[in-house]
């Protein structure tokens, strides 16, 4: 069993009388320890895959798996719980809360977890070591630099040891130089053996994964699959 | 949930936007601090009255005074004897129920002089020494007048504070207390010796009045003209009481029947007939059988002819307590309003609060913060709130109160009670908690996706 599996699921808005379907039709597996990209132009449906996939939204038709949950019909509680505890989101925007410092930042999914607070301290600190920042801890967000800023928020992704982590357009708000360097940081956790799905609409940035797969108005258009032609590059 | 990192962040949200915070505390501090004064008003009118109550005698006191024979009975009217020792002698062997029992007997002129000064008193009247306990008196110089006194129909009287001023003249008059004990005065033409004074009697608030008065020098008077009583002046509720209190003048029962109650110097056989028998009770609880086990009594000794009643306190009592209660509901109703005003002061802050912090809350709940966490979250920064607001307005309220007490220094002192704090710091609290359901509910509901996508 994969540790995501995706069945038959759609995605339908209903805007002013007119259906519009942000997804349709989509099946697909991740196995634990992928590295995949998800690509797509802006309004593919790359982002709804990611947010249905992230147990944000929930699909109109289908089903989904996700470490042996079926989480298409689970209740918001659970939906929490599983956000929490099983996935790691990275956003474009950081999305770090700006009253609280880095460590607080770093902390709050154990919080939310229900750990005590010298294990929330020690384990925020060794994430903050893993992306580089432990001298850090004590800043506000906005005393950061954008890549400090995207580390904190990969920290705070790892901290709950997730099953899988989601980047969303990670490196979108960064200068190349910088948006490089998370790039490798990414890399190097794929390398730990973590599951990792990066979301783009830039194919420079998709081709640093394995596997890729395109999303074009709501369906897979094409995937890049290693396993599938045995070695990297091959187009299915 | 965190409990502790919940309080937290509500202090710290509150702190961020100092300014906002106070204004919206503004109303729960005002709120609190009127509930507090008001209550601490109305306690200090109620102590004004109770004190004033306790000063006639209280509850327990009964008085049984002389009335006109019922209409049923009035074929019998010359048959009856009226209220005299007689009644006394028959209550003081078998009234169980009765702790003390003093006679008085009223004249209605009283005109003493001494000189050229003369006054009128208020209460003019021959009792027993038990008088003083009955009628919670205290002697401030020399002494009450004895058994002694009484059986030898001595020439001796006790007065009030108030006679000696109209007759010797006042401590401010005077620039010193004139204490007129072995003095002779004449009542209705007939020479009495003073032998005791009762103390000055004032409520709280007259001896605040006088003792502010005797600090700040006397003004000159500008009102021209001869000289005049200037009228009543009595300030506080139940201050009457003192005013009478202080007009009195007591002489030896005995001494009143022979001097003033004979008919005629020709026929010098006096009126056995009294005007008051004062009754303590063993307890107030006992107050329906000793009235019933009086009337029994008397109605034995009066051959059956009704030509009596009783006198309590109880509609008294009953006043204030309705007065009081009238007051608390006025009062209530004030505080409760701006409590209601500062808990939509609440709602409506915590409301922007949450439309400024979607993207916080979507955030939030990205990470795996439930609907129910979040609710928690906002439902504390409103209870922190009005936490802080409860605080602020009790401390408000005891400046409050001392600026009421100094500007209207002439009512009785305000008296801040704990349970009056308690329960406006339990409203304050429960106002936040209410003006935060709504926010926190809106905000427990938003999706985290719809929160995340505004940008």
């Amino acid at each position: 069993m994969a540790l995501v599996e995706v069945r038959n699921v759609s995605k339908i808005y209903h805007l002013g009388g007119e259906e519009i379907r942000a997804l349709d039709n989509v099946s697909l597996d991740i196995e634990s320890g992928e590295f995949i990209s998800i690509i797509g132009p802006s309004g593919s449906g790359k982002s709804t895959l990611m947010h249905i996939l992230g147990c944000l939204d929930s699909p109109t038709s289908g089903t989904i798996q996700l470490d042996g949950v079926m989480i298409h019909n689970a209740s918001p509680r659970q939906l929490a719980a599983i956000r929490n505890r099983k996935i790691g989101f990275v956003f474009q925007f950081f999305n770090l809360l700006p009253k609280l410092n880095v460590l607080q930042n770093v902390e709050l999914p154990m919080v939310y977890a229900g750990l005590s607070s010298r294990e929330r301290r020690k384990r925020a600190e060794r994430a903050l070591e893993l992306v580089g920042l432990e001298n850090r801890a004590k800043h506000r967000p906005n005393q950061l630099s954008g890549g400090q800023q995207q580390r904190v928020a990969i920290a705070r992704a790892l901290v709950n040891e997730p099953r899988i982590i989601f980047a969303d357009e990670p490196t979108g708000n960064l200068d190349s130089h910088t948006g490089e360097a998370i790039l490798e940081l990414f890399k190097e956790l794929s390398r730990q053996g973590r599951t990792i799905v990066l979301v783009t609409h830039d194919p420079e940035i998709a081709a640093v994964t394995p596997r890729r797969i395109e999303i074009r108005d709501g369906r897979i258009a094409s995937q890049v699959d290693p396993r599938l032609a045995g070695l990297a590059g091959a187009t299915v | 949930m965190n409990l502790g990192t919940d309080i937290w962040l509500g202090f710290r949200e509150i702190w961020a936007h100092k300014f906002r915070s106070l204004l919206t505390m503004m109303g729960i501090i005002l709120g609190v601090a009127s509930l507090v004064s008001m209550a601490a008003l109305v306690k200090g009118m109620e102590n004004g009255l109770r004190e004033a109550l306790i000063e006639i005698g209280g509850l327990e006191r009964i008085r049984v005074e002389a009335s006109e024979v019922p209409a049923h009975q009035l074929h019998l009217a010359d048959q009856a004897v009226g209220t005299t020792l007689d009644d006394v002698e028959a209550l003081k062997r078998n009234a169980t129920f009765a702790q003390l029992i003093v006679p008085e007997l009223r004249t209605r002129t009283a005109f003493m002089t001494r000189g050229s000064r003369q006054f009128s008193a208020w209460l003019f009247l021959g009792t027993w020494p038990g008088a003083l306990e009955i009628n919670q008196h205290e002697i401030a110089h020399g002494r009450m007048f004895n058994e002694l006194d009484d059986a030898e129909a001595r020439n001796v009287c006790v007065i009030g504070t108030a006679v000696r001023d109209a007759l010797f003249g006042s401590p401010e008059e005077m620039g010193r207390e004139i204490i007129p004990v072995g003095e002779t005065i004449l009542i209705n033409q007939q020479p009495m010796t003073i032998i005791g004074m009762f103390k000055h009697y004032e409520s709280e608030d007259d001896r605040r009045l006088r003792e502010r008065q005797a600090e700040q020098p006397k003004p000159a008077q500008t009102n021209a003209g001869p000289a005049r009583s200037r009228g009543w002046q009595v300030r506080s509720p139940g201050g009457w009481v003192y005013y009478i209190k202080n007009t009195s003048v007591y002489i030896p029962l005995n001494t009143m029947q022979t001097r003033f109650k004979t008919v005629t110097s020709t026929n010098p056989v006096p009126d056995r007939r009294i005007s008051v028998i004062n009754v303590r009770i063993k307890g107030i609880e006992n107050l329906e059988p000793a009235l019933q086990q009086i009337r029994n009594i008397m109605l034995n000794t009066h051959k059956g002819i009704e030509d009596f009643t009783f006198r309590t306190q109880e509609d008294w009592a009953e006043q204030i307590t309705t007065a009081i209660r009238n007051a608390r509901l006025s009062g209530g109703i004030i505080a409760a309003i701006s409590l209601l005003v500062g808990g939509i002061g609440i709602m409506n802050i915590m409301l922007a609060s949450i439309n400024e912090r979607i993207r916080e809350i979507g955030i939030r709940k990205a990470i795996g913060a439930t609907d129910a966490s979040v609710f928690v979250q906002i439902l504390i920064e409103s209870s922190v709130i009005a936490l802080i607001g409860g605080v602020a307005g009790l401390v408000t309220a005891q400046g409050f109160v001392h600026l009421l007490a100094s500007v209207t220094p002439t009512g009785n002192a305000p008296v801040v009670t704990f349970s009056a704090m308690a329960i406006a710091f339990f409203f304050s609290l429960l106002t936040g908690i209410v003006a935060g359901l709504f926010p926190a509910f809106k905000a427990a509901r938003l999706e985290p996706i719809r929160a995340l996508r505004l940008d």
